[in-house]
Order: structure tokens, then C-alpha cells, then sequence
């Protein structure tokens, strides 16, 4: 098995100098700040020839008011799956056929053909992730917490004044929303109303709202409740052992970030041959093992033992019927979530 | 009894200074934690500052905000030399004059950066080192007119009367009696325009383009996944080089004349 | 021989002049316009909508999830937070500004030289990362937090993420801005007068209150001014220091400008922010004429 996958490999990395490259060998990458082994890109460097400059982004907004505003030339983005479909409709990004990739045949069959690129011809797969609850079983005295939203917004009274919660809208409503059973983006007033009470109720509970530290405040017991990402709380669990995250059962959101490369792209075929390499299984399990997210390849049999053996990261087969993909809402649906949070802050 | 020393004001002075500087110890000393979260202290160690030496991004970033502060602060010093050559002698309407010029003073900074990025969309204007040039030159031009200003203002007339009764021409007593007078208070504004720019965050947040990421905008990201003790160390870093060019600029404001 | 001074003046001036209006100047012009305008599907602004005051109505006015039309006072409680945390901060910074100022007046020149250096110094450390100091001091297991809870009379005491903190951190900002105009006016300051007030058998409290407290007025208003504006745009201090349970005026700015995507609100918030400092800085030269008068 790990013989064929080094083959596969192997025989990917030969076939790179046949693909057409750009003159100047240069590429601009914008990708997430700290969500990236910059090792690599010297490694890149080393077997291409081609040069990688890095730029950080803080936020999906953030890419898409650089995108939007038309003056920011980037070559390869990795923007999350809800965005896509928009920048597809807007012309913003250029058709990569990523499924004529050489190392395409790399990619595990559940990420093939997704509903935001369902040919596969904008985007490839980079990493993934959910948005859970993580705790400390330390508070509970090594016990566990049961599986549901109901433990955030209803918390044992182990937890009052201890909870944190993303600083986003987009983040709460849409566990409010699951938790009630209320679609994703909706436009109802009724419904706003019902996730505004509910996060009203939970707010006292609540230590803070933040976005980030999200590792250190969970790593130094700042907070022992935190409704946050499954690799920070990987990255958190390497430092205080008795952390744990749980899926919730009434649906877990999940995030599936990917390559792209923008319409105004000054290096375009420098960027396939990027996001071609970057599908390498090893290169593939090198930046999950550095960043704490799985990866769409099949690269399991290069994972660190130390995130095979941690739910947050090697989620239980049985948990994949949880998984919710988060979509982007219209402007409607935008409006009201400002609202509910609007008020809830105000 | 020194009818100068009120009670408790040295008492009060103290404690400023303490909370002006406990905050400030804390980075720097936190900048030699050995430990990967920067709350948490396990051990001294360097390796953090070895670690900004050899990160390619942060290097980037430092290059990008270096060049950025050079180009906006010798551009609005010269534009801000030019005015307060102006503005130094009375004329109607200078109290308007002024208030334009120290505008970007008071104006919130949030404000400004997002309707200069509105302004940069609906002119298609390339987002990038250009467009963070033109902007950051804008509002450090008080920054490096007020010192100046300062320094013509306690400047006597009266040599470049002499000059000119000497039958030098304007120029020529610009440039062998005011300019030499105005060294110090020229190099004082150019320092703080630089400084200004080099820590400025917002407006390079919102109008930075590919390759062009600052050394704060690089921070702010990257506190994001957790402040680490190498932002401390690169916050260290920048202190120094802060410290060292206000100082500098304030001893040159001072110079005896 | 030489062009008119009048001509010289507006050579020397336009270049200064130009950027600013160019760049500070256009931009808030185009601000207020896209703040009339409507927001756009995917991207922020549609630039074709008919103008209206819409987005300003939808500050005090909105359709409840009822479907009824109320007064939405979100905002506007979020818009007073917001003055009365700068308020406070305001009154910290003279509070602890005042000694400061008063104490370097008295000093000896080079020592009155180190003293301003030493004030301006944390002003030009990175501000995310001064907050994130604020955040390391006052943690709950931090040593500051277990000093005052092994005192504290009423059990453990929460430091971090209310608005006291808030304060503390905004005050660690803006001082400088207080201590400066106070000191330049306490510079200039006659202390005859005081030696006068002192012959005549004033107290120091009398004193005070009667002859130096006056002659900062000037020195008040100006740095009173130079806090509270700044402050009333601040976001970044609030959201880090105060846990984010709260919403100000520079948060729901940049929020419009990040997830929720809408420009024209985000426009009308920022020229609202404007309009209240253009209220604040007249009154304060009202107050500063008729005090000349």
C-alpha cells in the first residue's frame, strides 16, 4: 500500500517538467495566515524553479474584498467551499480543470465531485474541518459530555462562565440554528427571533466571544468550554491532554477550504502546477501533520500517530452522517443575521 | 518648601510610569519564553529570535514595511517642509490652512482606510505598495509638520534677513541659511513619519495587495491562530528600532541652535 | 523678480494640500454618497441605486422580526457605549494626566526632556500586541489577579473582559495624548503667580482650584479632545480586552466592511462617527471662546 502510494507519487513529481510553465517563475499565493508549512514552499522552490511569495487572509471577507475590489492580483487563493459558487457566477475565478490533473487520481472518492464545483473544474481540495464543541474532562472530572448543542447553549453548570464562542456571526447563528432546527440562511423574521432568544439565554454563560487564540486560551485553561475548529482544538489537546471535541449530533458545520486560482491571475500555469503538486499524497499529509486538518487525499499512511489517534482530527466513520457543509447566505439572510447580532451585542 | 512640587504628583508620576512600562517589559520578557504559547511560561530561550531571522514571511513583511516608510515619510516630509515654508509667516485663513493639514491627525483611522479603499475600487486603482504609499504619505504629513513647524517657529527671522540684505537670492538663502537652521527639525519629522508608517496597521490591512503584507498586518493575522513569542520577539525587534528613532528624532527636535 | 507671495504661499502649500484633499478629503466625499446609495448583491456597493436616507433610518428605525415598524435601539445604545466609554476613558486619562503633567512642569529641563521621551515610548509599540500584554497581566492565574484576589474583600474578582478593562486599556493608549497638551501649557506657566497666591496665605488646594486649574483649561480642552475622538472610533481594544460581549461604533463599522458586506451602511455608520466628532470638537471651541472672552 505505501509502496504503491510512493509510486504514484514518485511518478506524479516525474511528470511536473512536462507541464507548461510561465515565463517569469514566480507565484503569488494568498492563503490563510498560519495555515500553511512554509517549509514547503522552499521545497517547491528547490523542484520547480518557481518562487512563492505568501500573503496572509484572516477571513473569507477578507479575500473577497480584495477579490472584489479588482486591484489585488494573486495566483492561487484558497477560499472555503460556501464562497465559491458565488466567485464561479462572478467570473472571479479561472477554469483549472483540476480534474485533468495528473495527481487528481490521488484524491480519496468522498471529495470528488463536491456540490460547490461539481466537475471539478475551478478548485481542488486543500483542507477540511468542522466547527465543534471542544471541553476540558478535566472540569467534569474525566467525564464526558453528551454529543449535542445542547451542552453550549444548555451548559452544566461546571462550564458558567467558563464558554467561549467564535466571534462571528456567521459561526453562532448557524449553531443556533441547528440546535432549533431552522435551515441555514434563512429569511424569516420568525425564525431570527427564535435564534436571537436562544443566544440571548447562553450569552450570560459565556466568558467571551473571540476568534482568536483560540489554541492558547483552550491550552492554558482560560476557557473550558469553546465552540471552535477541530484542528485548533487538535493543536490545544497536544498541550492539556484532557481536552476533547466532540461532533454534535444535530449537525456539525463543516468547512472545505480549497485551491483556486483568480480570473486576473498573472501566473496561471505557474498555479496548476502549484495546486498539482500540492495534491501529492506526502505533500498532502506534510501540511496536515504541520497544520492539524485532514486533507482531501489519500495520504492516511503518512499521519502523524499522534492526530490518528484524536477525534478532532481522524473523525469516527459514524459521524460522517453529521456533517453539515455551510453555505453562503444571500443578502437577505446577511441582513437578518447583522440583526440578531446586532441586538444580541447591542 | 519648592512652591513648584505639588503633593502626591511625584507619587502620581510614578505609578504612570509603571503602567506606561509594565505592559512593555511583559512583550519583551515574554519574547524569551521558550514555550510555543506565548501565555504560558516554561523556560528563557532565543530561539524565537532565530526563528524571525529565518522566517521567509516575516523577512517579506519587513522589507515591504521598510520600503513602504521610506517612500511615505520622504514624501510627506518634503510636502510638509514646503507648507510649513508657507504657513511660518502669517496670512489670512492659515488657522483653516492648518486644520486641513492636521486633519489626518483626528480623523478615526477606520474612516479613512475604508473610504480610500472605496475611492481605489471605483478608480480600479491596483491595490499594493502603490496605493499603500499614497495613502500612508497622506496621513503622515502632520506627523512630519508639526516638528517642523515647531522648529521654524523658534527660529530667528532675522539671518535670513541678513542674507537677504546681503543681496542673496531667495533660493540661496534657503538653501545656505534656512535649510541648515532647519536640519533638525526636518530629520525630527521625517523619523515620526517614518515611525508613524511603520507601525500603522488599518489602512495597510485594507489597501495591501499580493507580495505586499506588512510587518502589523502580518501580526494581526497571524494573532489569529494565537500570538506566539515570535510576534513578541518581532514586536521587540520593532520596539528597538522605534525607541531608537524617536529618540533620535526628539534629541534632534531639542538641538541647541 | 519674484512671483507675489500669495502665489509663492500656494506653490508651497499645494502639494501638502492636494494629497490630503485627494486622499482624506475625496474618499470621505465619496463616503457620504455611497452611504446614500443601496448595497450590492455580491459585492459591496450598486453603484445604479436611486440615493435615499434609507440607511440612516434603518439606525433608529427597522421592521421588528414581528413585522411591525419599532424604534431599534441597538444602535443608538451601542452609539451611547460607545461616548460614554470614551467619556470614561476621557476622565481617566486627565485624572492620572494631571499630576503627571504638573510633576514634569516643576522638573529641570533635561529631566523634563527624559520624562517626554519616556511618555511617548509605549506609544509606538504595535497596539495589537500592547493589548495582548494587557491580556497576559490581568489573567486570571496572572499575578496582578491573585494579588488583588488575596486582598479583594468581596471573594475572586474578574478582571479581564468587562469594561473596566476596556478602560484600562484605552487609557494605556491614549495618555500621551492628555499628558502632552496639559505639560505644554504647564511649561509656559508663570509659577510668580503662584508664589503670589501662596504670600497672600492661599492653601496649595486653593491654589490649585483658583490659579493653575484655570490656566490649564486651554491644556484640558485640547487633550480632552485628542482622547475622546480617537476613542469613539476604537475597536480593537474593546473586542481583545472586553471579551467582545459588547458591540462600539468601530466594531459595527468594520463589520459592514467584512462578513456582513455592506458598504452603504458601513458608510452611513462612519459618517454618523464623523458627524458626532464635528458636534464634540465645535462645542469644545464654543466652550474655548467664550472662556477667551
Amino acid at each position: 500500500m505505501k509502496k504503491t502510494l510512493l509510486g504514484l507519487a514518485l511518478s506524479a513529481l516525474t511528470a511536473l517538467p512536462v507541464m507548461a510553465q510561465d515565463s517569469e517563475k514566480t507565484l503569488y499565493f494568498y492563503n490563510w495566515t498560519d495555515y500553511y508549512p512554509v517549509e514547503l514552499l522552499a521545497r517547491f522552490e528547490k523542484e520547480t524553479g518557481i518562487k512563492v511569495i505568501l500573503d496572509g487572509f484572516d477571513s473569507n471577507d477578507t479575500l473577497l474584498a480584495k477579490l472584489q475590489s479588482g486591484g489585488a492580483a494573486y495566483d492561487v487563493i484558497v477560499p472555503s467551499d460556501y464562497v465559491i459558487p458565488g466567485l464561479i457566477q462572478d467570473g472571479l475565478l479561472l477554469k483549472i480543470d483540476t480534474h485533468a490533473m495528473p495527481n487528481y487520481a490521488h484524491m480519496k472518492d468522498a471529495f470528488k465531485n463536491p456540490n460547490f464545483d461539481p466537475k471539478h473544474e475551478y478548485s481542488a481540495p486543500y483542507l477540511w474541518g468542522v466547527t465543534g464543541l471542544a471541553y476540558d474532562s478535566a472540569v467534569l472530572g474525566g467525564g464526558e459530555i453528551e454529543h449535542s448543542w445542547k451542552e453550549f447553549f444548555e451548559p452544566r453548570p461546571e462550564f458558567v462562565g467558563k464558554i467561549a464562542e467564535l466571534d462571528t456571526a456567521s459561526d453562532a447563528v448557524l449553531a443556533a440554528s441547528l440546535y432549533l432546527g431552522i435551515p441555514q440562511c434563512t429569511e424569516s423574521n420568525d425564525d431570527a427571533k427564535r435564534i436571537l432568544e436562544l443566544l440571548e439565554s447562553a450569552k450570560p454563560n459565556l466568558k467571551m466571544y473571540t476568534s482568536d487564540s483560540t489554541v492558547d486560551r483552550m491550552a492554558s485553561g482560560e476557557v473550558s468550554m469553546f465552540h471552535v475548529w477541530n484542528g485548533a482544538t487538535a493543536r490545544a489537546t497536544l498541550q492539556r491532554d484532557t481536552i476533547r471535541f466532540i461532533y454534535p449530533k444535530e449537525g456539525t458545520p463543516m468547512f472545505r477550504d480549497n485551491f483556486a486560482v483568480p480570473a486576473n491571475a498573472p501566473h496561471p500555469e505557474n498555479a496548476k502546477i502549484f495546486i498539482n503538486w500540492m495534491m501529492t499524497p506526502e505533500i498532502a499529509a506534510t501540511v496536515s501533520n504541520s497544520i492539524a486538518y485532514g486533507n482531501a487525499m489519500k495520504s492516511d499512511a503518512f499521519l502523524d500517530e499522534k492526530w490518528r489517534k484524536m477525534d478532532a482530527i481522524n473523525m469516527p466513520e459514524e459521524y460522517a452522517s453529521r456533517l453539515v457543509p455551510t453555505q453562503d447566505c444571500g443578502p437577505a439572510a446577511r441582513e437578518l443575521r447583522d440583526r440578531i447580532w446586532t441586538r444580541l451585542k447591542g | 518648601m519648592n512652591i513648584r512640587r505639588f503633593p502626591m504628583t511625584r507619587e502620581v508620576s510614578l505609578l504612570v510610569l509603571a503602567y506606561l512600562y509594565v505592559p512593555v517589559l511583559v512583550l519583551v520578557v515574554y519574547s524569551f519564553n521558550a514555550n510555543r504559547t506565548a501565555t504560558i511560561w516554561s523556560h528563557a530561550s532565543l530561539d524565537w529570535y532565530g526563528r524571525i531571522l529565518t522566517n521567509p514571511s516575516i523577512q517579506a513583511a519587513t522589507v515591504n514595511s521598510l520600503i513602504l516608510a521610506f517612500a511615505a515619510a520622504i514624501g510627506a516630509t518634503t510636502f510638509a517642509l514646503l507648507a510649513a515654508l508657507a504657513t511660518s509667516r502669517a496670512f489670512p485663513r492659515r488657522g483653516a490652512v492648518e486644520a486641513v493639514l492636521n486633519m489626518p491627525l483626528i480623523l478615526p483611522e477606520i474612516v479613512v482606510a475604508v473610504a480610500t479603499l472605496m475611492l481605489f475600487v471605483a478608480l480600479g486603482v491596483q491595490l499594493g505598495l502603490g496605493a499603500m504609499i499614497l495613502a500612508h504619505t497622506a496621513f503622515c504629513i502632520p506627523f512630519a509638520y508639526l516638528p517642523i513647524r515647531a522648529r521654524l517657529e523658534g527660529m530667528s527671522r532675522s539671518y535670513e534677513e541678513a542674507a537677504q540684505d546681503l543681496y542673496a537670492n531667495r533660493f540661496r538663502t534657503f538653501r545656505r541659511v534656512t535649510l541648515p537652521l532647519l536640519w533638525p527639525g526636518i530629520l525630527a519629522g521625517f523619523t515620526l513619519a517614518f515611525v508613524t508608517s511603520l507601525d500603522d496597521f488599518l489602512t495597510s490591512f485594507f489597501l495591501s495587495g499580493p507580495g505586499t503584507t506588512t510587518l502589523p498586518v502580518y501580526i494581526f493575522s497571524a494573532i489569529r491562530a494565537g500570538i506566539t513569542p515570535e510576534i513578541n520577539a518581532i514586536s521587540t525587534v520593532m520596539l528597538v528600532i522605534s525607541v531608537l528613532l524617536v529618540s533620535l528624532s526628539f534629541f534632534l527636535s531639542r538641538l541647541r541652535r | 523678480m519674484s512671483a507675489s507671495p500669495t502665489l509663492r504661499r500656494l506653490g508651497l502649500l499645494t502639494p501638502a494640500l492636494a494629497t490630503i484633499g485627494l486622499l482624506v478629503g475625496v474618499p470621505l466625499l465619496l463616503m457620504f454618497w455611497i452611504s446614500l446609495l443601496q448595497k450590492g448583491g455580491t459585492s459591496g456597493v450598486d453603484w445604479a441605486s436611486v440615493p435615499s436616507g434609507a440607511n440612516y433610518l434603518r439606525l433608529v428605525w427597522e421592521e421588528d422580526f414581528d413585522g411591525t415598524m419599532i424604534v431599534n435601539t441597538s444602535y443608538l445604545l451601542i452609539l451611547l457605549r460607545s461616548v460614554l466609554q470614551a467619556a470614561l476613558t476621557t476622565g481617566l486619562c486627565l485624572l492620572f494626566g494631571l499630576p503627571v503633567a504638573l510633576w514634569m512642569a516643576g522638573l529641570g529641563r533635561t529631566q523634563r526632556d527624559i520624562m517626554l521621551l519616556l511618555i511617548t515610548i509605549p506609544f509606538w509599540t504595535n497596539l495589537l500586541v500592547r493589548n495582548y500584554a494587557w491580556l497576559i497581566i490581568l489573567r486570571e492565574d496572572g499575578l496582578v489577579a491573585q494579588t488583588v484576589n488575596a486582598v479583594s474583600p468581596f471573594g475572586p474578582v474578574q478582571l479581564l473582559y468587562n469594561d473596566l478593562a476596556v478602560a484600562i486599556g484605552l487609557t494605556y493608549s491614549f495618555l500621551p495624548f492628555m499628558i502632552l497638551p496639559l505639560y505644554t501649557v504647564f511649561e509656559k506657566f508663570d509659577w510668580r503667580l503662584l508664589e503670589a497666591a501662596h504670600d497672600l496665605g492661599a492653601t496649595r488646594a486653593r491654589a490649585l482650584r483658583r490659579v493653575v486649574l484655570p490656566i490649564a483649561g486651554p491644556g484640558i480642552l485640547a487633550g480632552s479632545l485628542l482622547v475622546f475622538i480617537p476613542c469613539l472610533g476604537a475597536f480593537v481594544t474593546p473586542a481583545l480586552l472586553g471579551g467582545g460581549k459588547t458591540l462600539m461604533l468601530g466594531n459595527i463599522i468594520q463589520m459592514q466592511f467584512g462578513a456582513s458586506r455592506n458598504w452603504p451602511f458601513g458608510a452611513a455608520l462612519s459618517v454618523v462617527l464623523l458627524a458626532l466628532m464635528l458636534i464634540v470638537m465645535t462645542s469644545v471651541a464654543l466652550l474655548r471662546n467664550r472662556r477667551a472672552k
